[in-house]
């Protein structure tokens, strides 16, 4: 039943992905699409590759598209009866899919379908994963870094040129930007900042009270008469 | 060779150990229920505890009229905002709105399935353990995103923006300190140590406390990732949203953030949200660097006096829950601490601590305990 529920759930988001007239909605049921599949690969027994999806797809694939599409100003596209001016090339692709699934679809748990074969399904228990199992991450920590190890070590290249692709695009106007230090701001002292019209530094007093100023917007000492830029 | 594997079996690899396998139903509810009345206790307390520290770090007493010693103050916030008005922004996105606090407790509540309280008093033993934690919270950017977005004000949607790249930022230094303390080795008996394929070396988090266990307070995972341990409670305040990185709330700058427009019980819900997020962030760190349930002074048998084998004893459960409650109060009272002490980070001064500092030091402290590993091999 929780097979049933996830798979529909699966395919209505997948469908709304498309439908949405909000792409922040459309994003938002993407990420739906993933939850739904992380659910169908716990279900597999992929516990690992579940709280994979959960984290690479979700947590960071979605939120920058959310970011992306949040950010930008997207008109909602309005869908009229234009659509219709897809139909045959989609018609085509979409028939050519479905007929793919029906060549792949494990045809005895689906008894209706015209491909349907009368066998009756066997059940009996695998034993020997009883005995001694890995957990998903030993098992893909075996092959990915022992016999696998090229493919491994390409997507990280591949990654690695995604960064920098990243930072050449983004770096390329703002180098010559002035930043604050700020620890060079704060050693700053009004005593040597500030001149006063005859050429003299403040004295200890006024800096004092120009602190005051700056600080708490007039000078809390009592009596002090400040005259001019005294 | 065909299996038909009905969904009972398929959930069965999910987990590794079976007590509550063998009981399907609704048996299920009353753990779970009892946890959540335990999480709601806990996060009142947490919040009369923020308040009476926070009253004492700056001189002055706390709530004291709700109830003895100010006791009843968070139930009575919480049914004033019960019976506050709900607004909701006239030309934001409703539904948007309105979802995006409960994806943030939600994603928050999730993870208390995997912390053990016990030897046996986990809600599931699972072999990811607490991977996911890690990967439930990586969700909660898209409640934030969500709420930001849907307010129909520029400032929420900025504050909602920071806050989500906040989150994005730290999880990825946690995510790697956790990876330093799956990568333990078991010292097994003849002093050998035992290879990945002789026991279960998973992400339990029961397994995590039990690897702690041999020396009493000198088994904790602090001496062992003493980087890692400072690391991750960086990043758990981080993702807490606790101060020194409130920014998402703060208040001159952002108004309040992505909760600028929320009112009634859906701020009750990101209230709420804070501190489920900083309970389960501090008995985070219990499991992983404080040893958990076990009584830690060593050499002292009493936890074997009052147990009789180690899976039975309502006594010995009741000192574990204990236990793990005490030293997750540590972690509270450090935070809580903080958030009167530190003054707040900008939000690039945020995400540079995020990306350029506590990310190589991670991976640093994840390289230090590999080769540390193959030396002693």
């Amino acid at each position: 039943m929780i097979l049933s529920v996830l798979s529909s759930f699966a395919l209505v988001s997948g469908l709304m992905v498309v439908r949405a007239k909000n792409p922040v909605h459309s994003v938002l049921f993407f990420i739906l699409v993933f939850c739904n599949t992380s659910g169908l690969l716990i279900l597999l027994g992929l516990d690992f590759f579940a709280m994979i999806f959960l984290v690479v797809y979700i947590g960071a694939i979605a939120v920058l598209f959310l970011f992306v599409v949040m950010m930008f100003n997207i008109q909602i596209a309005e869908i009229h009866e234009e659509v219709l001016r897809y139909l045959p090339v989609s018609g085509i692709i979409g028939l050519i899919f479905w007929w793919e699934m029906f060549f792949i679809l494990d045809n005895e748990t689906i008894p209706l379908l015209p491909t349907h074969r009368n066998t009756t399904s066997l059940r009996y228990m695998v034993y020997a994963e009883k005995v001694q199992s890995w957990t998903n991450l030993e098992t893909l920590g075996n092959l990915l870094y022992t016999h696998y190890f090229v493919w491994f070590l390409v997507s990280s290249l591949i990654l690695l040129v995604a960064m920098i692709g990243a930072i050449v695009l983004t770096m390329h106007r703002t180098t010559r930007v002035k930043r604050q230090d700020i620890f060079r701001k704060n050693a700053l002292d009004s005593r040597r900042i500030i001149m006063k019209e005859d050429g003299r530094d403040l004295s200890r007093r006024e800096a004092y009270i120009y602190n005051e100023y700056i600080s708490f917007g007039s000078p809390r000492v009592s009596g002090f008469e400040t005259s001019g830029g005294a | 060779m065909i299996i038909d594997t009905t969904e009972v079996q398929t959930i069965n690899s999910f987990s590794t150990s079976g007590f509550f396998k063998e009981v399907y139903g609704l048996i299920w509810i009353i753990p779970i229920l009892t946890l959540i009345l335990e999480i709601t206790i806990g996060v009142l307390v947490i919040v009369w505890l923020e308040r009476e520290i926070s009253a004492a770090i700056q001189q002055r007493i706390g709530p004291e009229y709700a109830g003895p010693l100010g006791i009843l103050q968070a139930i009575a916030d919480g049914t004033k905002l019960l019976l506050k008005e709900d607004l909701l922004p006239s030309r934001g996105d409703i539904r948007l709105f309105s979802v995006g606090p409960s994806i943030a407790v939600i994603s928050v509540l999730l993870s208390y399935l995997v912390i053990p309280f016990g030897y046996r008093l986990v809600l599931a033993d699972l072999g990811i353990g607490v991977f996911l934690w890690i990967a439930i919270s990586s969700i909660a950017p898209i409640g934030l995103l969500m709420s930001g977005y849907g307010s129909n004000n520029k400032y929420s949607f900025s504050g909602g923006l920071r806050a989500a790249a906040q989150s994005i930022s730290y999880e990825i230094p946690l995510t790697l300190c956790v990876l330093s303390i799956s990568l333990r080795l078991e010292i097994g008996r003849n002093d050998q140590v035992v290879l990945p394929y002789d026991s279960d070396l998973d992400s339990s988090t029961v397994d995590i406390v039990e690897a702690q266990s041999k020396y009493g307070f000198w088994g904790w995972n602090l001496w062992r990732q003493p980087i890692g341990f400072l690391v991750f409670l960086i990043s758990s305040l981080a993702e807490c949203e606790r101060l020194p990185f409130d920014l998402p709330e703060a208040e001159e700058e952002l108004v309040a953030g992505y909760q600028t427009e929320y009112s009634g019980i859906k701020y009750a819900l990101f209230y709420l949200a804070s501190y489920l997020n900083l309970l389960v962030s501090s008995l985070f760190v219990t499991v992983l660097y404080l040893g958990g349930w076990n009584f830690s002074i060593p050499y002292i048998p009493i936890p074997e006096l009052f147990r009789i084998n180690q899976m039975a004893g309502i006594f010995g459960m009741t000192i574990d829950i204990f236990i793990t409650l005490a030293k997750a109060y540590l972690f509270l009272f450090i935070s809580i601490t903080t958030r009167w002490t530190l003054p707040r980070m900008r939000i690039d001064q945020l995400l540079n601590l995020g990306w350029k500092f506590l990310l190589p030091i991670s991976l640093g402290n994840l390289l230090l305990t590999t080769s540390s590993q193959l030396v002693s091999l």
